[in-house]
């Protein structure tokens, strides 16, 4: 046999060293539109929220009554001495949003956090236990489902008082329905599995089991339920910040700032269309995603 | 079917009474309910005197059961601030909210549906990227900003259509699609789903190797069977549209439960407050059980055991 | 001379897949006559059931179905328009599939899927539709007809189902009956009372069947003619009598070991089995398909084309290099009579 066939027979490098799992990951995540542009704006937006204070060009809070509303810089009476113009009080709009950024971030997270670990506890031990306790946890899971959450949240808020840490903790503790109910379902499909029958059978007790053989085979799910939390806890908190019992003033939040630039707005458009838009590229960029984390680790799942 | 619709009705009515709890205890979640009724400014005897006249100082369950068995005979008490019973008010300004939630679902069906089916009778193509794009933006627009942007848009530039109060029709068309868009993504990809699984069937490929018409393939056999799922979630997105009509008609200035609730917590008036809140927590309770029995309707495997 | 009820000849079926094109079906010919029986038999995957698909025009969006001949009742029906082809369907040729248990629409009562059928090509009002759905329901054995028709497939057991799947596709009175594997999904008790009652219904109503299957079995039991599919190809084809007795292509031979016969094979004695996988039919192949199983492969049939020719008689086609005799003498050495 000639030279010429066996190297062609022979493998490529490539074909050899099969790629290792985390390339083949960052492949799909590259590949994917939605999470790259996702990905990508909403790590510009944590970078402005973590580097606000050396970023921003004023203090959000600093008023000068002698430059109110002044426009962003392409408009008539706009400078790059305030690129996104000022509000109602002379304050720099860019300084607020990136400010309002933190708050955005900071009640999304903190919120998702409260109401996942809640919202987990409940469902992976309605699915793993089943029978009574799922009953008792599902009739619970009704009875939140039934409650109105933005009006509890404003009369709870209305009663104690309004604060970042207080919104943060009744959204946590209002909006845990969505991880309860994946989670259950997740649980009760893993927990069929002959892998967490033979880990029964090998005598583990209940606990390491939902944590090495149940949580690990639920992740996924729960990542995915995790970004569109956050996005639900931005959103009700730019609701309550909008109905002036969110995030109480001067703290900036978008939601506010579209508020308070709400009689403006027919003179100046810009006023609520800045933090509105950013609260929509906020929300549309977790979305994403939350899609593409969801369209990676399960490809056959797609749609 | 009896037997199925009665054993929803108990759990209905079990669900109803532990939301009745839930929103009494909502009222105590501050510690002292007089001294918030009473307001900031209140003195010692204010708040003493609100405690005896609502009867905080007797026993939480004593208060709830007195609460619940007049809240069962439509008597919420006394609006703190309209000084008029609080049933009478939520009378007044219910239809407007039933009104606007009814028009915002009717929106988001029409919407959803149609989208969905095409989705899925198409799929990856441009009428499914069009459907997608439309969803993903949906999910991320922030249903006051959009109501915002309507009203510039279409109330003051184009002056098209009135941006407050409740005189015509024409006031509501802006606030309900304002509150009906944020559903039609979810809807949308539950029809879509739906879809492409029942179209796949054996069934379908069956009515089709009858003979029988696209159009009788399409609307009797998929969508009746693809719709089910979407009823139940239709039921539960009106339901939270009642909650979050709130935000929309203090935008608009529609007179409903929503801007009442808002007037209600700007005055301090609580007993207003738990009305509304358990009105429409029951009135979403009442909305899943019909889902249900429509389900059962529509599917015979639940209706015929 | 019976009269003929469906003409196929050269029919092709290319996919579209990733990885290239793949030939599902490649040139399949054969004839049914009014009152015969068509057996087309095979491993999965060897195209038997997208055969059955494209004489339908059912076939999924993606599959590309071309053909030199699709004739019904000596009518083309290969590029007439879908509205055409609805007309037909359901009408002078039906379809029962494999799976009894989703291929009734759960939401319908079995009454108003099969009225339905003679209410679209017929015009039939609901009256006399049920009129028919009550007698064709007697017909396929099923008692207390006129109240089943008021109940859903899910309170009906599979084979019930399959009877009235039965019942629903002669609704129309169809020429030409195509069964995709219909007792597959079935107990085994109940799969030979389905089938003898299709081949009794068969030739009660004189009409066409092409029975599709891999259970040789059934085929010995209702065939009038048989065709043996591998790999995308008709690799024999004939009378019953003729294949059975006189099976020519190593693949047919192999088919055939794999089942004892009561009586023939030896208790205790190994049945036949058929080495290796089904070749992959994605992109070209200038080989013989079953040369890579084929025991008696030679050089010439890994990198050849080779025909269907006429075997023992003219009415007997098989599809191998070798002749008919040394097909016979190789059978000969390996079942010792």
């Amino acid at each position: 046999m000639a030279n010429g066939t066996i190297a062609k027979k022979l493998p490529s490098a490539d074909q050899i060293l099969e790629p290792s799992p985390f390339q083949l990951m960052m492949r799909r995540v590259l590949g994917h539109a939605g999470m790259t542009f996702g990905g990508g704006v909403l790590i510009l937006i944590f970078a402005a929220a973590l580097f606000a204070p050396i970023l921003s060009p004023h203090d959000p809070y600093t008023q000068d009554l002698t430059k109110r509303f002044l426009d962003p810089v392409w408009g008539a009476t706009g400078s790059w001495e305030h690129p996104l113009g000022t509000d109602k009080f002379g304050r720099d709009y860019l300084s607020r949003m990136m400010f309002g950024a933190r708050t955005s971030l900071l009640i999304g997270f903190s919120a998702m956090l409260i109401s996942g670990i809640l919202g987990t506890a409940l469902g992976v031990a309605a699915g793993y236990f089943g029978g009574r306790v799922d009953i008792v946890i599902t009739f619970i899971i009704t009875t939140r489902l039934a409650m109105p959450v933005i009006l509890v949240a404003l009369v709870v808020v209305a009663l104690i008082g309004s604060s970042l840490t207080i919104v943060i903790w009744v959204l946590g503790l209002l909006i845990w329905d969505r991880f309860a109910v994946v989670m259950r379902a997740a649980t009760q499909q893993a927990r069929n599995m002959d892998y967490v029958a033979a880990a029964k059978a090998l005598g583990c007790s209940t606990f390491r089991i939902v944590l090495t053989e149940i949580m690990p085979n639920v992740a996924n799910a729960l990542i995915v339920v995790a970004t569109l939390e956050v996005a639900h806890a931005i959103f009700l908190e730019a609701s309550l910040s909008f109905l002036g019992l969110g995030v109480q003033p001067p703290t900036p939040s978008w939601g506010l700032m579209v508020s308070e630039g709400k009689g403006m707005m027919f003179f100046k458009a810009w006023v609520i269309a800045i933090p509105g838009t950013a609260l929509f590229m906020l929300m549309l960029c977790i979305n994403l995603l939350g899609d593409g984390i969801r369209d990676v680790t399960a490809p056959e799942n797609r749609n | 079917m009896l037997l199925y619709a009665l054993k929803r009705f108990g759990v209905a009515i079990l669900v109803a009474i532990s939301v009745s709890i839930v929103t009494f205890s909502l009222l105590h979640v501050s510690g002292d309910p007089a001294a918030a009724m009473a307001g900031e400014s209140a003195s010692e005897e204010d708040i003493e005197y609100v405690r005896k006249h609502y009867g905080f100082d007797r026993p939480l369950a004593v208060q709830y059961v007195d609460w619940a068995s007049k809240a069962i005979k439509g008597d919420f008490g006394q609006s703190i601030y309209l000084k008029r019973p609080v049933a009478g008010i939520l009378a007044e300004r219910a239809p407007v909210t039933m009104t606007l939630g009814a028009l915002s679902l009717t929106f988001a069906l029409v919407l959803a549906i149609p989208l969905g089916v095409l989705a899925a009778m198409f799929p990856n193509t441009i009428i499914d990227r069009f459907a997608l794009t439309i969803a993903v933006i949906g999910q991320a627009l922030p249903n006051f900003f959009f109501a915002l942007i309507m009203i510039i848009l279409f109330g003051v530039w184009l002056r098209w259509l009135p941006i407050s109060g409740h005189a015509s029709w024409l006031n509501f068309i802006m606030p309900s699609i304002a509150l009906g868009y944020y559903a039609t993504p979810a809807i949308m990809r539950l029809t879509r789903a739906g879809m492409m699984d029942v179209l796949s069937s054996d069934y379908i490929r069956t009515a089709r190797a009858k003979g029988l018409k696209p159009r009788v393939v399409l609307f009797k056999h998929a969508l009746r069977n693809a719709i089910i799922p979407v009823v139940s979630f239709s039921a539960v997105q009106l339901g939270f549209m009642l909650g979050g009509s709130i935000i929309i008609e203090s935008i608009f200035s529609l007179n409903g439960l929503g801007s009442l609730a808002w007037q209600s917590i700007q005055r301090s008036d609580f007993e207003v407050m738990q009305a509304i809140v358990l009105t429409i927590a029951c009135f979403y309770i009442l909305l899943t059980f019909l889902a249900d029995l429509l389900n059962a309707y529509l599917d015979p495997r639940i209706r015929v055991a | 001379m019976a009269e003929r009820i469906l003409t196929v000849d050269n029919l092709k079926i290319d996919i579209p897949v990733p990885a290239g094109m793949l030939h599902a079906v490649q040139g399949v010919s054969f004839k049914v006559d009014r009152g015969e029986t068509l057996c087309i038999v095979g491993e999965s995957g060897c195209g038997k059931s997208l055969t059955s698909l494209a004489i339908m025009d059912l076939l999924p969006g993606k599959a590309i179905r071309t053909a030199t001949t699709l004739e019904l009742d000596n009518e083309n029906v290969l590029d007439i328009t879908e509205d055409k082809m609805a007309d037909i369907r359901g009408n002078r040729m039906g379809m029962i599939f494999q799976e009894p248990m989703t291929s009734l629409n759960p939401a319908y009562t079995i009454g108003n899927q099969m009225e339905e059928t003679l209410i679209r090509h017929r015009k039939a009002s609901r009256e006399e539709a049920r009129d028919r759905a009550v007698f064709l329901l007697e017909k396929v054995g099923i008692t207390a007809a006129r109240s089943r028709l008021r109940q859903y497939p899910h309170q009906l057991s599979g084979g019930l189902r399959q009877r009235v799947m039965i019942a629903m596709t002669l609704m129309c009175g169809p020429d030409l009956i195509i069964a995709d594997e219909p007792t597959t999904a079935l107990d085994v008790t109940i799969q030979a009372q389905i089938l003898l009652l299709l081949a009794e219904l068969q030739k009660e109503f004189n009409m066409g069947l092409i029975l599709i299957t891999h259970d040789l079995g059934v085929v010995a039991r209702v065939a009038d003619r048989v065709a043996v599919m591998y790999a995308g190809q008709i690799v024999e084809q004939g009378s019953a009598k003729q294949v059975f007795e006189n099976p020519t292509h190593p693949y047919t031979q192999g088919l055939l070991e794999c089942i004892p016969i009561p009586g023939k094979t030896a208790r205790g004695s190994h049945l036949g089995s058929i080495p290796g996988i089904v070749p992959s039919l994605i992109g070209e192949m200038n080989c013989c398909h079953f040369a890579e199983r084929c025991s008696y492969a030679s050089n010439h049939c890994h990198s050849a084309v080779v025909d269907l020719r006429p075997g023992f008689t003219n009415a007997h086609d098989y599809r191998c290099v070798m002749s008919p005799e040394q097909c016979a003498d190789n059978l000969k050495q390996k079942v010792p009579a």
